[in-house]
């Protein structure tokens, strides 16, 4: 193991790499911590210039009770949900499908049409921008979720299929040759033999799309406007100008729509850090 | 095992056309639906952004073919000036790309400090990892009011040495530099646990023999260690390129380009002549999409290069 585990070091290397590890953490998360300050304290803190101490009484309850009952944001969360669940669904469908055809069969053009997923993965947002906002309007779907869900499901497919096929490449081969000496069908295959064994890596995908996607600002400005269809990243602009200045409700109001992700990666972290490694990394 | 469930069906006397060609077929019809969505939303957009940049174009009535003109504007060839905002965006991306991969050493550097097994380490890393995770719009609003000249906390910090508060998004020469400082928090986090979980597969033994050699600190980091972190390198220097050049969340959010345009970069920009009130200029905007979409390039064909060396070497 590198470096040098602390246990066999001297007792005082010990003390010290103990008492440095919160005081690190506490230095990183600053910026954020100084938000969660923020975001329980009374208005009159900051009249007072009480920008950093305690809070002179503790409102989080009332702060986080406006956030939810006297703004759009519940609308803009709820947007969020429509808009991210149906694209995990439909990313890791049909990434699930192109991956066991790129990653089970041998045929001409394989591995340019695998290539070509990954390049489109890493393209520059803006190249797509024009054309596809346009497409967008031209299908009625401008500000809609169905117009976001649907560029969300093709841009992902790229990210997915490259995890995907190489997920299934790395699975046994002759438990495939074996269902098809057995006369199985080839879609059955997929459903039967494949799909079980992806399991760990539809998971991945899933958690990891879900963060992306909610956490996605560019293309819901440019897609939609107004609190009909716009997600919580681009809703909270308006959010903002609702509470201009007042920091102790935009902090709160920050934290509301950063939380799902959290929440997500703190409860699947084993599948979300597997999915980040793109499974390069063991 | 999963395929036991599977019901015997041997094949029938009478093979349909399907069946004869299943190995063919099957693939094709897999991938289609996967393929059509691509093409739709992401190759040809691709194809019809270059066809839009040789138009003038508002977005809604017809579009005027200008042939080059529009990169000739914007790079200023023949007897005019290179557009200033695009000159200013496309330094500042070079600036992006250059700091934004101090998130590589940064990164491996706190993984090597967490790569421990005292109590509670895991519940760290978690901690450690969790910047990446919030959307970059919440990192650019909690960046700036960290950055509030009186409200926030980073000049009641330095104020506690003597120094006095500065306005670092007010201030057209430090503008960037503090964005590219909220955008390399997560990013840290990210290649931080990409080192994590390279250094989890480094083999116990080589190490040990290493240590026999009298190899210690950093010539065993950098003779023994790193080369074993090579596909993290990778992924890292990957995502961090990538990162650079997309960043426009944190832009949008902390100074919307200002002040005085200082933090605009090329995929900024092109939204902003694309979509702003200002007016729309798709054909000038997709002109920058271009020219933004040329320099990743060179990027794409080195990683997919690397890649297909890896897959020659595959099965």
């Amino acid at each position: 193991m590198f470096p040098t585990p602390i246990e066999k070091r001297s007792r005082a290397a010990q003390l010290s790499y103990q008492s440095l590890l919160p005081l690190a953490l506490i230095l990183w998360l600053l910026p954020l911590l100084a938000v969660a300050n923020f975001s329980i304290k009374p208005e009159s803190d900051f009249v007072n210039g009480n920008y950093w101490g305690l809070p002179s009484s503790f409102d989080l309850f009332a702060n986080y009770g406006r956030v939810f009952f006297e703004s759009n944001m519940p609308r803009y969360l709820l947007n969020s949900l429509l808009i991210t669940i149906p694209t995990v669904i439909g990313a890791v469908a049909l990434s699930a499908m192109a991956g066991f055809a790129l990653g089970v069969y041998r045929f001409k053009g394989n591995l340019l049409i695998f290539f070509m997923f990954i390049a489109g993965n890493f393209v520059p947002f803006q190249i797509l921008m024009v054309p596809v906002r346009d497409l967008t309007i031209d299908m009625n779907l401008y500000d809609t979720k169905t117009g976001l869900i649907l560029f969300h499901i093709a841009f992902q497919t790229g990210f997915c299929t490259l995890f995907m096929r190489n997920f299934i490449r790395a699975l046994p081969f002759p438990l495939i040759e074996a269902a098809r000496v057995e006369g199985v069908a080839e879609w059955k295959i997929f459903w039967y033999v494949v799909l079980p064994l992806m399991k760990p890596a539809l998971a991945a995908l899933a958690v990891l799309i879900f963060t992306f996607i909610w956490n996605d600002y560019f293309w819901a400005v440019v897609l939609t406007q107004g609190p009909d269809a716009q997600p919580v990243t681009a809703g909270i602009t308006e959010f903002n100008s609702q509470f201009r200045a007042a920091y102790h409700l935009m902090s709160a109001g920050s934290i509301v729509a950063a939380l799902p992700p959290v929440a997500m990666f703190f409860l699947m972290q084993k599948h979300f850090i597997a999915g980040l490694t793109l499974g390069a990394v063991k | 095992m999963s395929h036991a469930t599977v019901p015997d069906t041997h094949p029938p006397a009478q093979r349909g056309w399907y069946k004869r060609n299943e190995i063919a077929v099957t693939p094709l019809l897999f991938l289609a639906p996967a393929i059509l969505f691509f093409a739709v939303y992401v190759i040809i957009p691709i194809a019809q952004s270059f066809w839009i940049s040789l138009h003038e174009w508002d977005g809604l009535g017809e579009a005027t073919w200008v042939g080059t003109a529009n990169y000739e504007r914007l790079l200023g060839i023949g007897d005019q000036n290179m557009d200033r905002k695009f000159e200013t965006s496309f330094w500042n991306n070079i600036k992006w790309l250059v700091l934004y991969l101090l998130a590589i050493p940064a990164g491996l550097f706190i993984a090597l400090f967490l790569n421990q097994t005292v109590r509670g380490i895991r519940i760290y890393k978690s901690l450690f990892f969790f910047p990446f995770v919030i959307s970059q719009v919440v990192v650019g609003l909690v960046f700036s009011w960290f950055y509030l000249p009186r409200e926030g906390l980073l000049n009641a910090l330095i104020g506690l040495f003597g120094f006095g508060p500065v306005n670092i998004l007010g201030d057209p020469s430090m503008a960037t530099y503090g964005i590219i400082a909220a955008g390399l928090w997560p990013q840290t986090a990210y290649c931080m646990i990409l080192y994590l979980t390279g250094l989890n597969a480094v083999d116990p033994e080589q190490v040990e023999a290493a240590r026999l050699d009298g190899a210690k600190g950093w010539r065993m980091l950098w003779y023994v260690i790193l080369p074993q972190l090579r596909p993290a390198t990778f992924i890292a220097f990957v995502v961090t390129i990538i990162g650079a050049l997309r960043s426009f969340d944190l832009i949008s959010v902390m100074t919307n380009g200002g002040p005085f345009g200082s933090t605009r970069v090329l995929s900024f920009y092109m939204f902003e002549e694309s979509l702003s009130e200002f007016g729309f200029r798709m054909g000038y905007g997709a002109a920058i999409a271009v020219i933004l979409f040329i320099l990743m390039l060179g990027f794409i064909a080195y990683f997919l290069w690397s890649m297909y060396q890896d897959e020659k070497g595959g099965r």
